[in-house]
């Protein structure tokens, strides 16, 4: 327990944390000090936008409030007319060079600054002058980055660098030229951004968001194709918040009856190829076990980890899985087997993936992702497209009902499918099975609880009938940098590693809902301390309620090796379910015309 | 575009030179642009490399501080003020028929690698204003229909050396 001190807010005492800067402490104790540049408390602070000034007593200037320590018998002033106005100031100096189109803004209703405005109670047109020159960088298929709608608050500097150890956004330039942006001013496709969203996560404006695909789903349907769409675990632990919902809310019922309802031929449960996943990479695992080659294996369902691993270490790739992502898998068996079964043109099916990652955009459009020249998905829109294309065809979500996904030969799930949502889940599902495959009986408890948790790196042996295979699981580049440096210097720790390119998992990906606590007045104050675990904790209970926990026992996925794909590995699986990677990417390709941002 | 070997040598020895500094990045940037006459990307990846910071955090000093270029200096780097006395002249104009006349924007080289451009603040010449330097020789009360013939001023003498 820290220290308590003793803080007067405007001449009222508070008991609060000792070593706290004052927005914090205001925090604990019901205030809420308009803040922007500052994010997740100390993680940033570069004390630059100013919204946060407070009357300090003793203190000749105006403070900011997120760069001052409390102390003993501090008296505080929010409320202080010359603060009110010296906040209200700031946020009109940083819309002065804002381009302010609200109603056409993408952000709308989940902005920090529009937030931050109306609190300070900003007055329109206050300060004319010239604006900065701007960039927008529509390029790469995952993120894109608006400089018109930039405060330059930093955090996306700080993510991209704190939690993915990457760095790929920076300030250039100086003064009144001064932008965000990757090196260069490049395209995201231009440098070794890994397109994982957790910059667009953090950004209080509308410059960082995800590429809006909605446009390219009406085509689709004007074109008359039939559209199959699924749902990746993740999205029902978090869909709920858009709409008011209190994080850690299952969604799963009201989801399905929403896509059903958005217009989607087929809505299915990515569960289903979760399960297809793991019997594909558990059978990858115990023969390369078996054969100790190479070790450790390294899963391969998280895009933005694959484009890390081949952007910064291609030397490594031959460890990884060749097993494509749970998303590819779907897209492939939906146009090959479904189609099938069901008589149905190919050509004419469009897959729509429901995923809360940036980078599963990315991965639809690689090369690499298609069977005889048919692409596995066409588009992958994340849980916060989703949500605006509910917003949009006028559904209410508190009236829906709770409907079932659909089962048409494909699409039953298991409790191991839907815990691929979350760090530590692919592991449990895999070794769940691997035991399976390696002594033919079930493993008892089903539940594999040293891989759960939020930790950086997780550590576990399964003790499979004596044979002991050493595991760890990790999430966020940082962490994953260090388990690939010890690999590379050829300290072989483990047998089978679970890598997630954002920390926590997919619960956590760069496409889900943002997480602003100041905009969600129903959560707990700390809600950016623990909503990654209340997410994770809607995808374990689904899997504690399923009957069926365990992908082999799948009786879809069991119909599916026998009456099509044979066993897993098979080379119609071969075709069909894995993928090779590309070993010659280049960090930093050159420019083209094609690939450059625009700017005016 | 790659680097020579060489080249590559240098920087790493620049970088390994200041390995044991808490806060190295602005050492080595200086060093290399005194050695090396600009910091283009591929050196800026290989600081990188050497130093753990992000490519992004150093193409932001060398963007932020005049003293550090992107782009090889000219052989002649001509200095058009635009300190206030020399802008209220019409240094701004000055200014803008250098790049005209050179297909070139300030801060950039001509493909010959002769000319470059730099806006520079104040001279010091308010008296003589508009003022141009060009390596270290000041232009006084540039006019406009002047700044042609400056140009081929040294074009004459690069043809005379070449000829030579
Ligand atoms: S970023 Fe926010 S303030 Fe700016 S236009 Fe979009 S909604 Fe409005
Ligand atoms: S998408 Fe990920 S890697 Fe790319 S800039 Fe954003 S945080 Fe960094
Ligand atoms: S892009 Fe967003 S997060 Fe990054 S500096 Fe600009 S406003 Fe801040
Ligand atoms: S939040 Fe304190 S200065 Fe920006």
């Amino acid at each position: 327990m820290a220290n308590k001190v003793t803080i007067y807010i405007e001449n009222k005492p508070y008991q609060v944390d000792e070593g706290l800067t004052i927005l914090e402490a205001a925090k604990t104790v019901g205030f809420y000090i308009p803040s922007l540049c500052n994010w997740r408390n100390h993680d940033c602070s570069l004390a630059s936008c100013r919204v946060c000034l407070v009357k300090v007593e003793g203190e000749r200037r105006l403070i900011p409030s997120c760069a001052y320590n409390v102390r003993e018998g501090l008296h505080i002033s929010i409320n202080d007319p010359d603060a009110v106005a010296a906040r209200r100031t700031s946020v009109e100096l940083l819309l002065s060079n804002h381009s302010m189109n609200c109603q056409a803004c993408r952000k709308n209703g989940v902005c920090e600054l529009l937030d931050v405005s109306r609190q300070v109670g900003a007055r329109p047109d206050q300060y004319h002058g010239a604006k900065t020159p701007t960039t927008l960088d529509e390029v790469a298929p995952g993120i894109v980055r608006d400089t018109s709608k930039c405060i330059l608050c930093g955090r996306c500097v700080e993510a991209c660098k704190k939690t993915q150890g990457i760095g790929i956004l920076g300030f250039q330039n100086r003064g009144f030229n001064t932008i965000v942006g990757p090196t260069e001013n490049r395209s995201f496709n231009n440098v070794p951004c890994i397109q994982c969203g957790q910059c667009t996560l953090v950004c209080p404006t509308g410059a960082l968001m995800e590429h809006n695909n909605i446009p390219e789903l009406d085509e689709a349907k004007r074109e008359g194709k039939i559209i199959l769409a699924f749902a990746a675990p993740a999205v029902r632990a978090s869909i709920g918040e858009e709409f008011g919902q209190k994080i850690g809310t299952n969604s799963t019922g009201k989801l399905a009856a929403a896509m059903r309802r958005v217009g989607f031929d087929k809505v299915f449960d990515m569960n289903f190829s979760a399960d297809l996943t793991i019997m594909e990479e558990a059978n990858e695992f115990v023969r390369r076990f078996s054969q100790h080659a190479p070790s450790p294996m390294i899963t391969s369902c998280s895009p933005g980890w694959i484009n890390y691993i081949e952007l910064n270490y291609p030397e490594l790739l031959p460890h990884v899985s060749t097993c494509k992502s749970p998303q590819q898998m779907f897209g492939a068996i939906l146009k090959s087997y479904y189609a099938e079964k069901n008589g149905l043109d190919r050509s004419k099916i469009f897959v729509v993936s429901i995923i809360p990652c940036t980078a599963k955009k990315y991965e639809c459009q690689r090369p690499e992702m298609q069977v005889d020249g048919v692409r596995d998905v066409d588009l992958a829109l994340t849980t916060r497209e989703l949500a605006q294309l509910i917003r949009r065809s006028g559904i209410n979500w508190n009236r829906l009902p709770n409907e079932d996904f659909d089962r048409d030969i494909i699409g039953d799930n298991t409790g191991a499918g839907v815990i691929f949502g979350v760090t530590g889940g692919v592991m449990e599902a895999a070794v769940r099975t691997a035991y399976h495959i390696l002594t033919g009986k079930e493993m008892e408890p089903v539940d594999f609880t040293p891989v759960r948790g939020l930790e950086n790196v997780k550590e576990a042996v399964a003790d499979i009938a004596g044979t002991k295979v050493r595991l760890a699981v990790t999430s966020g580049m940082v962490n994953a940098k260090k388990l690939l440096d010890e690999i590379k210097a050829g300290n072989v720790k483990y047998d089978f590693i679970e890598i997630m390119g954002c920390p926590g998992g997919c619960i956590n990906g760069g496409g889900q809902p943002y997480v602003f606590p100041p905009m969600l007045p129903n959560e707990d104050p700390d809600i950016w301390e623990t909503y990654r675990e209340k997410r994770a904790a809607v995808l374990y209970e689904e899997d504690r309620n399923k009957p069926l926990r365990r992908s082999h026992q799948n009786p879809d996925i069991q119909k599916l090796y026998k009456d099509y794909l044979g066993i897993p590995g098979s080379p119609l699986a071969e075709k069909l379910l894995h993928t090779t990677y590309n070993t010659k990417r280049e960090q930093y390709p050159d420019v083209t015309p094609e690939t450059k941002p625009v700017t005016k | 575009m790659q680097l020579r070997k060489e080249a590559v040598e240098v920087v790493v020895q620049i970088c390994d030179r200041y390995k044991d500094e808490p806060s190295p990045l602005m050492l080595i940037l200086s060093d290399v642009q005194k050695e090396y006459g600009y910091i283009p990307m591929e050196v800026q990846q290989i600081i990188s490399a050497k130093t753990g910071i992000p490519v992004s955090e150093i193409y932001g000093v060398v963007t932020f501080y005049n003293f550090f270029s992107l782009e090889p200096k000219g052989k002649y780097v001509i200095g058009v003020c635009v300190g206030t006395a020399c802008y209220v002249k019409g240094g701004q104009n000055v200014l803008d028929k250098f790049a005209e006349l050179l297909k070139i924007k300030p801060g950039q080289t001509t493909e010959d690698g002769l000319f470059s451009i730099d806006n520079v603040r104040c001279l010091g010449a308010c008296g003589i204003a508009p003022a141009v330097s060009i390596n270290g020789k000041v232009y006084p009360k540039v006019e406009l229909s002047k700044v042609g013939s400056i140009i081929q001023e040294y074009r004459t003498i690069e043809q005379k050396a070449m000829e030579a």
